[in-house]
């Protein structure tokens, strides 16, 4: 089946099996390794990319969901944006980290959320077995406070 | 310096194993035992397959002997007829498509023959569950000091316990994988791991294949924790052999469900406790019988075992003391390295004692540990003499202090009496860690490394030792540069590539830092001093010197080699585990708090204070991140993290019923550190990665049973668990 939607904002298509998860797509079609699998049933947030805007789970998502959507992956961040999360140790063995990373800046994109939820809720989708997670609460902090 | 990765990792440019651009490769797979013990009567292949389209790989297929090499060569590559865990590997497929390789995998039937499975570890096997000599004992250790039955019988207050901790799987966020290729007549291994010289140490065993036709390449590793130390070397092996017969580069790499369910875990255990205090509370006798559940082959348990009953006495001053150790064999999937290594299974043990006993005088736990913390002059149960200079009530002071121990614990007494469905409690554990492999273990080891000067007068850092997260490059990095005054962009990290690193040791047992860094310190004076410097040469004068040096050798290497030395004045008898068990020890106190929702009884952990001894803290970042790693790893362990078993295999292996602490789950975790620099270790350094492991568990259940007045012994401690202790 041909799939068509904008991927980091570059029109993509191509011809794929409809059920593939999203994931798969991404990381053995079109190259894009960044983006991890963990658990490949939603738990740990290690494939998170932003599908029209929002963070979702790529291991959840079969391709043909995403026909003329926008889909974002790690690769899109600016790494300019993720200094403060460097400094703070928010990765370790760095395989989280890309989701983690999708979750941070969805975060400091959208600060509003901090008035109903904490940081450490917000980040309860993305597991990490490294850091304990300090140093990535500390990293969002930082970073919404570099980005206000 | 930021970790030198770490902007690869955060951009999602860092490339894993699976991440490898390859072509033309075969996906591998593996058929796995459905029984835990048995003959193998059948293989079924399901006609509706095309079998013709995949390689078929079974023990026949080994060139060499059957056996993944370590302690013991009893673990089968394949199984040869017989199997003895579930989820042991009997039959390698590959194909070039995914589905259809697991397709093909559901489409095998293997008939299993069963036979009486050993499968809990606490009850003495009948006659016909035994299968390792005469008792299913794979191992059994003692230590002894003093006369310990004449000291407990006049001893005037006995207190005894029985201690249990569950399995603990390592949920590395990177699941195991590795590539298997030939390039021109050698086989090459690319994957994730720890210690790239015992994968090659078992290729060259069970495929029979000398070392120069052989290479094995670590890939950036997402997590180990102990869990990608012996078992790569099996992946690797099957790997290589679906390589070997198919002609094709082949990868291997688990999903979540295959790695959680077929793959190491920490061991069970269960330790007896028998103690004798006077009525000061001082420890006149510790008797304790240490079982662990070793699974069905012998891989690490005995070393396991050994740091075990090495730390099951505690960081106190006792003059009578027996440890009774024993490693199991049963049919259950083998239990491996995991973070502590034995250690924190018994330090559970002695820290919630310690608790109970101080229950039994009326003491404050924090006074009974002041009481019993080992002062310098004083030995530990292998009778080593403790002589650092570190002084350990202080460090424990700093703990409470931190923590508002007392003030806290007058609070929580009026907060308990005032609430009728919530309990509040604060709970206490001192420990110690030895850093670097035991006994005479690092001798044995022969640690060598090289930091060679390369033509343009920068040097590359040559070790088998990888980064698998807890800051390796970074660490190695900033030794090369300070001991020879260079910039951190003059060092290279050379990848851990057997045809290009001496073997350093494996990376384990918190060494890296503190012994392997000290080998780039005296490689880096070795290649100084090869270049014809004074050994006071830095910066501009090393690099100078490199580069003519080149000029004056076009096209050779110029390597300063160091190889590890025994410390001065440590002595280790392995016959009669007498002596210094390690050359040195990592000191740690911990302080958690907890609030018991009685209506769910949920435990939940609302402040956390760390406080550690680890020599000189090399990278505060780096060591911070692997205290608050380790307290949170602790945490799952003591709390949340149950396997749960049924016929001897994992029932829950999947994230969704295996659950690790997020964030949510998790106070900020307090960390602090004394420094008190050890001589021989790189910059003063001693180990760190396993010490946080070490405490936070018993001070959680010390916390648990101050708060609800409940006597938990069994970790995890579930809602379930503590709902049919609580008073």
């Amino acid at each position: 089946m041909k799939i068509s939607f904008t991927l980091n904002g570059v029109p993509t298509s191509l011809e794929v099996e409809p059920s593939e998860r999203l994931l798969d797509t991404l990381r053995y079609h079109l190259a894009l390794t960044g983006t991890k699998e963990g658990c490949g049933e939603g738990e740990c947030g290690a494939c998170t990319v932003y599908l029209d805007g929002l963070p979702v789970n790529s291991c959840l998502v079969p391709i043909y969901q995403v026909r003329g959507s926008t889909v974002e992956t790690v690769e899109s961040l600016d790494p300019a944006g993720l200094r403060p999360l460097l400094g703070s140790g928010a990765t370790q063995c760095g395989a989280c980290t890309p989701g983690v990373a999708m979750t941070a800046c969805w975060i400091r994109d959208h600060p509003e959320l901090l008035a109903t939820h904490t940081i450490r809720e917000l980040l309860a989708g993305n597991l990490c077995r490294c850091t304990g997670y300090d140093g990535i609460v500390d990293g969002i902090r930082a970073t919404l406070e570099a980005g206000a | 310096m930021d970790r030198l990765e770490g902007l690869a990792k955060l951009t999602g440019r860092e490339r894993y194993v699976d991440d490898l651009p390859l072509d033309g490769f075969l996906w591998g797979a593996t058929v796995r035992s459905p029984a835990p013990r048995g003959r193998i009567t059948d293989v079924r292949l399901d006609p509706a397959v095309d079998w013709s389209q995949f390689t078929i790989v079974d023990y026949r297929d080994l060139p060499g002997p059957n056996v993944v090499a370590l302690i013991e060569n009893d673990q089968p590559v394949l199984a040869a007829g017989y199997v003895r865990h579930v989820h042991e590997p009997v039959l390698l497929l590959a194909h070039p498509d995914r589905h259809a390789l697991r397709r093909a995998v559901a489409a095998v039937t293997l008939m299993v023959a069963p036979e009486p499975a050993a499968l809990d570890f606490r009850v003495p096997p009948g006659a016909p569950e035994i299968q390792y000599g005469t008792d299913n004992v794979l191992k059994h250790l003692a230590i002894t000091k003093g006369d310990v039955d004449r000291a407990l019988a006049a001893a005037p207050i006995v207190v005894e316990g029985t201690y249990e901790t569950g399995a603990q799987e390592h949920v590395y966020l990177e699941t195991q994988g590795m590539i298997a290729q030939m390039e021109g007549d050698v086989l090459v291994l690319r994957g994730s791991m720890q210690c790239p010289y015992y994968v090659l140490k078992a290729l060259q065993h069970a495929l029979g294949r000398d070392e120069r036709r052989l290479r094995v390449v670590q890939t950036p590793t997402g997590g180990g924790f102990g869990g990608k130390e012996e078992y790569p070397s099996t992946i690797a092996l099957h790997a290589g052999l679906l390589a070997l017969k198919s002609g094709k580069p082949v990868k291997i790499v688990y999903d979540r469900g295959e790695d959680m369910a077929a793959t190491t875990k920490r061991h069970p255990s269960l330790v007896r406790h028998r103690t004798g205090v006077d009525t000061d509370g001082r420890l006149l006798a510790q008797d304790i019988e240490v079982i662990m559940d070793g699974g069905a082959y012998v891989t690490l348990s005995p070393v396991v075992l050994s740091r075990g009953i090495i730390h099951a006495a505690g960081p106190y001053a006792c003059d009578h003391v027996r440890i009774d150790g024993r490693a199991m064999f049963t049919n259950a999937v083998p239990f491996g390295a995991f973070r502590g290594f034995g250690a924190p299974q018994t330090h559970f043990a002695n820290e919630r004692h310690m608790d109970r006993i101080a229950a039994r005088l009326g003491l404050d736990p924090a006074e009974l540990r002041r009481r019993n913390l080992l002062r310098d002059g004083q030995s530990t149960a292998t009778g080593q003499v403790i002589g650092d200079g570190t002084d350990r009530v202080a460090l424990l002071e700093r703990a409470l202090t931190l923590a508002d121990y007392e003030a806290r614990r007058a609070e929580h007494a009026r907060f308990n009496a005032a609430s009728a469905v919530t309990r509040r409690g604060i709970g206490v554990a001192t420990f110690h860690h030895g850093a670097g492999f035991t006994g005479s273990g690092e001798v044995m080891l022969a640690s060598r490394l090289h930091v060679a000067g390369l033509p343009d007068g920068r040097v590359e850092v040559r070790s088998a030792n990888v980064e698998m997260g807890q800051g390796t490059l970074t660490v190695f990095t900033t030794l090369a540069a300070e001991r020879l005054g260079l910039e951190a962009s003059d060092v290279r990290i050379a990848e851990a590539d057997t045809t290009r690193v001496p073997n350093s040791g494996p990376t384990v047992a918190s060494r890296t830092a503190m012994v392997v860094g000290r080998l780039v310190e005296l490689a880096c004076d070795a290649l100084r001093a090869r270049v014809g410097l004074d050994p006071k040469a830095m910066g501009d004068a090393v690099r100078s010197a490199i580069r003519r040096w080149h000029e004056r050798h076009p096209g050779e290497e110029l390597i300063g080699e160091a190889m590890y030395e025994r410390p001065p004045g440590i002595a280790w008898d392995d016959a009669t585990y007498r002596g210094d068990a390690y050359a040195t020890f990592g000191w740690g106190a911990c302080v958690a708090e907890v609030e018991v929702d009685l209506r769910t009884y949920e435990t939940r952990v609302t402040d956390f204070v760390a406080v550690q001894e680890v020599g000189h803290v090399l990278h505060d970042g780096l060591a911070r991140g692997q205290v608050q790693g380790g307290v949170a790893q602790a945490i799952g362990w003591a709390l949340l993290e149950e396997c749960r078993w049924q016929d001897g295999a994992m029932a829950n292996a999947q994230l969704a019923n295996y659950i690790i602490p997020t964030s949510d789950d998790l106070p900020p975790i307090r960390v602090a550190f004394v420094e008190n620099p050890y001589p021989l270790g790189a910059q003063g350094a001693k180990g760190l990665g396993e010490l946080p492991m070490d405490g936070p568990a018993p001070a959680i259940v010390n916390a648990v049973a101050a708060a609800t007045g409940a006597d938990p012994c069994t970790i995890p401690l579930t809602p379930e668990r503590l709902m049919e202790l609580a008073p």
